[in-house]
């Protein structure tokens, strides 16, 4: 075939964003932290954010989001993302910065700091990746595991009357006026994760426009801590995850509004 | 209060805001902190004196969120400082240990209280261990200045933001209560750098560079054994080229004291009257209690007949002048762990170490 009748025949419909970097990922078969590494890179690249974004990782599976993400990212400590955040916000407001936490490090250890910056309206980006387990340690119980979930520090399955309920973050810090937008989304189906697209596009348009603290939770699988198949941990997250962590957005200023 | 505004005055300030004086002529333009006394001076005039200049004041929801804004800050390459104490100063050890593993500088003010627990918020030296012997996991060390004077309360913060960035470490300044809170004339030098103020490492968006990240985990072949040993070597270094100390009334002296910060300042008005009564007494202050400065122990152990080490608190700096030196046997010690010694205390003490009268 000569070149010109290739090209027309073969149009690229998918390639890789220029922000995600080339490389082996270490996640395991069926994790989605890769899907939302990549929907991050491309909402960077949408606004041409690459060479004005501070990225800050938090301490789990996602701590290597710097041989990922083609941009300059920080270290934070286990769950202090969002002050790290605000630190580097508050030196550089010019710049977009954007933290990616898993549910151990922003719904236990770090509830603290993501309440009070989305309560003060800090003007970051938050990507929230609940898989319902910590993962990296090797699936112990997290603050969203869900009831009757058989972890490696729940053997029995947790029960409410010991451990409490799973707590619903993007429904809580949306009831914070800081808040500017607050969505929960998944990635077990393309309609879903055309929908976390558009979710990562509006949180970062909200920073763009100043309009305040944006949180984007996403459902996501571990099938090596759940001990299910990549298909089997998929379902999960459409189903029993879905039902109780409803999907959909709890919050979206319109405009930039000051009480 | 613009730089030159600053420019060698001679004025009459508390201790604590020397301090926020002694920053903002370095270039400081980030405050974070947390309410805890006897340090509130320092956040309540940076929250009235840095959003004239510019600046950013930011009251945080902990001390542990403090340290974290504090990283973030640093990690964007610009001088920021905080203030705390005891109870404060622990929530921050975490985030002190990832910045020492970062390589991040900044300034820590530990206007220390006793301890331990909830403590006292009387004068005392608590804090010593904490700050010098590595307070955090990980086994990090990070230069300790201790003032003595509300002088040094400035000029000693303006040095501290310069070894920070020297060494990209932490820097701390420990400081207590009288201190802190004592008003006395300083000279208002203007800040002069003694280091390059371009942080080419710093986290401000990739343009025309390649990524770059502030980081602490190295799990690749033996990536963390050699950042170990190269955090080690800037130890060695700083023992090598910063330790600072004063000299004083030292020539001939028979008992020597060592003491730091109040300990220190109170010692000099009793070795003036121990002078006056003939008796030989003098002191070696360190000013840097990281690096500790051990060789100047050891000289002045060997020269004379008694080390007195004098503490607001049961001997904790008293550790290290034992390993500064073989001379155990001349070693005493004063200590008052939760209030400032009299000059007439430890004129007493020196007396009777001298074989007088009581
Ligand atoms: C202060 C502190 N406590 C505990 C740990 C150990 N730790 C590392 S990762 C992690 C949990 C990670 O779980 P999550 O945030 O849900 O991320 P995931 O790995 O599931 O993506 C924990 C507890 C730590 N690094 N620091
Ligand atoms: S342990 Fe779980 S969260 Fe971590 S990479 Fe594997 S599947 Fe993903
Ligand atoms: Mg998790």
């Amino acid at each position: 075939m000569k070149t010109e009748t290739r090209e027309r025949f073969t149009k690229q419909a998918f390639a890789r964003p220029k922000s995600l970097v080339d490389v082996k990922t270490h996640f395991c078969p069926g994790c989605h932290h890769g899907i939302a590494h990549r929907i991050v890179a491309e909402a960077i690249d949408l606004y041409g954010l690459r060479e004005k974004t501070i990225g800050v990782a938090c301490v789990g599976c996602s701590v290597f989001l710097y041989d990922y993400i083609d941009v300059d990212v920080a270290e934070a400590p286990h769950g202090r993302a969002p002050a790290v955040a605000t630190g580097v916000k508050r030196a550089q407001p010019d710049k977009f910065v954007f933290t990616y936490q898993g549910d151990g490090d922003l719904a236990a250890i770090g509830t603290s700091e993501v309440v009070h910056a989305a309560n003060r309206g800090e003007n970051i980006t938050v990507i929230f990746v609940n898989n319902t387990t910590y993962g990296m340690t090797g699936g112990q119980m997290a603050p969203t595991t869900m009831l009757g979930q058989k972890t490696s520090t729940s053997p029995y399955g947790r029960d409410f009357r010991k451990d409490g309920y799973p707590i619903k973050m993007a429904e809580l810090l949306a009831t914070l006026e800081g808040t500017a937008y607050s969505a929960r989304v998944a990635t077990s189906t393309p309609a879903q994760i055309r929908k976390a697209k558009e979710a990562v596009r509006k949180a970062f348009d909200m920073q763009l426009k100043e309009m305040g603290f944006s949180i984007v939770e996403f459902l996501s699988t571990c099938p090596t801590n759940w001990g299910m198949k990549p298909v089997d941990a998929q379902k999960r997250v459409s189903g029993e995850m879905s039902e109780y962590f409803p999907l959909g957005v709890y919050k979206e200023r319109k405009q930039a509004d000051f009480l | 209060m613009s730089l030159a505004e600053t420019a060698s005055r001679r004025l009459l300030m508390k201790g604590n805001e020397a301090i926020c004086l002694g920053a903002i002529a370095a270039g400081c333009r980030f405050y974070y902190g947390y309410p805890i006394t006897p340090q509130n001076d320092i956040p309540e005039y940076m929250s009235a004196h840095l959003p004239p200049i510019g600046g950013t004041f930011l009251q945080a929801e902990s001390e542990v969120a403090t340290i974290n804004f504090i990283l973030g800050t640093a990690a964007s390459g610009k001088r920021v400082m905080t203030s705390s104490s005891g109870p404060g100063i622990s929530l921050m050890q975490e985030g002190l240990s990832y910045m020492a593993g970062s390589e991040l500088p900044a300034v820590i003010v530990n206007i220390s209280r006793s301890g331990p627990g909830l403590g006292g918020i009387a004068p005392s030296q608590g804090d010593y261990l904490q700050a010098v012997k590595c307070g955090g996991h990980g086994g990090y060390k990070m230069p300790v200045l201790a003032p003595h004077s509300v002088q040094e309360m400035y000029s000693l913060t303006m040095l501290a933001f310069d070894l920070a960035d020297k060494y990209r470490t932490p820097a701390m300044i420990l400081g207590d209560a009288i201190v802190g809170q004592m008003k006395e004339p300083f000279e208002a030098v203007p800040y002069v750098p003694t280091v390059p103020l371009d942080k080419p490492w710093a986290l401000t968006g990739c343009a025309g560079r390649h990524r770059q990240n502030v980081k602490s985990l190295y799990l690749k072949d033996n990536a963390i054994e050699v950042h170990n040993w190269k955090l080690h070597r800037k130890y060695l270094q700083m023992q090598a080229e910063e330790v600072r100390f004063e000299e004083y009334h030292l020539e001939g002296a028979k008992i020597a004291i060592v003491a730091f910060g109040t300990a220190a300042r109170v010692s000099k008005t009793a070795i003036q009257w121990a002078r006056k009564e003939g008796i030989a007494a003098g002191m070696l202050r360190p000013v840097t209690v990281f690096p500790f400065p051990a060789a100047q122990v050891d000289a002045v152990a060997k020269r004379g007949d008694v080390v007195l080490v004098i503490e607001m608190n049961t001997g904790q700096m008293l550790e290290d002048v034992r390993v500064s030196t073989t001379c155990h046997d001349k070693i005493r010690f004063l200590g008052k762990p939760c209030a400032m010694p009299t000059p007439e205390e430890i004129h007493r003490e020196i007396r009777k170490l001298a074989g007088r009268a009581e």
